[in-house]
């Protein structure tokens, strides 16, 4: 496996199997009486977000300390960058207090990237822009593995604004690299332009495409990133595109709902059918602590000299 | 060079008497339970389960434990140890636990285990069943159980097969 995880494109279909697998074992430290296993005493791991979050900071941060690494949560507002350091002086100086690790979120794409550069330990992209989210496209594939017992051959659609979805990105990734058929769906404007490469195929038709498949995975709309004239008004746009409740009885016994979260209930997901038993949500979120777990020990478990030996 | 140690009739005899002294040293088979350690000696613990089931007509929980996560040299090798899966589906607090495991040699997978084992719980006393030491102990660690003793070089390979994972029940020495 790369020492980095920047992108989905940097593991191959054995390094993501191995991350499931391995994640397999940290659901099961969190059933035990005490949830933390000694793997990474003594290591540290820096938390840098840049772009505001909760469930990737807390879950990177719980997935750091049931490992028993030492975590350093590091923010946007109340730091040196408020008062305009530079993304390269403040990787120096992460590097310089010796962090194994540099988990980042940051608004411009390729930052992580950037980071490798200064910085001798593991980076690890927990979203930069609207380029890619690969941890949450592996803890979605963990859970669409574990209900559904495969990837292969899976059909899943990701509804919405692709166009600005580093989720969306990862996950086609991801899910082409395994076998699975994926199909965007979402209004021609919120549809990039490139995605004959990706491998997938498109739909600006989610009636036709919902009782085919195996997952359908909601996008959020992202008003922070929308410029108006992508879609006329947040109403029409659920009208079309929202996954409500007359459409979810479309889906075919059995699939799955899922959403990265945070939700705009009553826009792209109506309020019921994101509490209905098939949907993930919240499993997502579980496995998302497991995935992460998972990453930082088979990053920071390795990389060493010595030849086995007990 | 390779050598057999030992054969499947004496695997079967030596996972037998072990079965005798666990229940003679318990005085029985009330408050015990047994955690193989992961991927061998799980199957180890399972043969000596059917064997007290046998002599003394008593179901004993087995729980098959992965040490890796509690392992002293993470990050020592080019990669992270493989993981296998955990599984002890009842509570210790309280128990006699036997610990099983193919080969006893530095002591450090037995660490590993007994700290382990204190994060599901606190046991009553645990105890250690192998089926090979061999010597050469980095730790204040001995067995409670053995089912034979092996001198052996440093360098030299021992390994337990068992027919589930290799086809055939044999202790084998690969001397270097």
């Amino acid at each position: 496996m790369n020492k980095h995880l920047l992108s989905m494109h940097d593991l191959t279909a054995e390094d993501v199997v191995r991350i499931l697998d391995t994640a397999e074992s940290f659901r099961e430290v969190g059933t035990r009486v005490i949830k933390k296993v000694p793997a990474l005493r003594g290591r540290t791991v820096v938390n840098f977000f840049m772009e505001n979050s909760t469930r990737t900071r807390i879950s990177f941060e719980l997935a750091a300390k049931r490992l028993s690494a030492d975590v350093i949560n590091f923010s946007a507002s109340g730091s040196s960058v408020s008062k305009g350091e530079s993304l390269k002086d403040t990787a120096l100086t992460l590097q310089a207090m010796g962090a194994d690790a540099v988990v980042i979120r940051h608004s411009s794409s390729g930052s992580p990237h950037q980071l490798t550069k200064w910085i001798s330990g593991s980076v690890l992209n927990a979203g930069d822009g609207t380029h890619e989210h690969p941890t949450q496209a592996l803890l979605d594939l963990y859970t669409m593995r574990e209900k559904l017992g495969r990837l292969e051959g899976l059909r899943v659609a990701i509804l919405g604004d692709v166009l600005h979805s580093r989720v969306a990105r990862s996950l086609s990734f991801g899910l082409v690299k395994m076998g699975a058929e994926v199909t965007l769906v979402g209004p021609p404007t919120l549809i990039p332009p490139d995605v004959s490469a990706w491998g997938v195929q498109e739909s600006y038709d989610i009636e036709s495409v919902l009782p085919k498949l195996d997952v359908c995975y909601v996008l959020r709309v992202q008003k922070e990133r929308q410029r108006l004239e992508y879609f006329p008004s947040v109403r029409e746009y659920s009208r079309l595109f929202g996954l409500t409740t007359d459409r979810v009885g479309l889906l075919p016994e059995g699939a799955l709902i899922m959403h990265p979260g945070p939700m705009n209930r009553g826009v792209e997901i109506d309020s019921d059918v994101a509490d209905l038993p098939h949907s993930m949500i919240e499993e997502q979120v579980t496995n998302g602590i497991a995935v992460r777990m998972s990453l930082l020990y088979l990053l920071l478990g390795s990389g060493g000299e010595q030849p086995s030996d007990d | 060079m390779t050598a057999k140690l030992l054969d499947a009739q004496d695997v079967r005899r030596a996972v037998t008497r072990i079965a005798h002294e666990i229940l003679e040293r318990d005085k029985g088979a009330e408050t015990l339970v047994l955690v193989g350690i992961a991927n061998r000696g799980d199957l180890l613990a399972e043969r000596l389960a059917a064997q007290l089931t046998r002599i003394e007509g008593v179901q004993v929980p087995v729980g098959v434990l992965d040490i890796t996560f509690y392992r002293d040299d993470i990050g020592l090798h080019a990669d992270a140890p493989e993981v296998h899966e955990t599984r002890i589906p009842f509570d210790i607090g309280g128990k006699t636990v036997v610990l099983v495991d193919d080969v006893l040699f530095t002591g450090r997978t037995i660490r590993a285990a007994m700290d382990a084992l204190m994060d599901f719980g606190r046991p009553r006393k645990i105890q250690l069943a192998v089926l090979v030491d061999r010597g050469h102990r980095e730790l204040p660690i001995r067995a409670d159980f053995v089912g034979k003793n092996v001198p052996t070089k440093r360098e030299d390979d021992v390994r337990v097969l068992v027919e589930e994972l290799d086809g055939e029940d044999a202790v084998i020495v690969e001397v270097r």
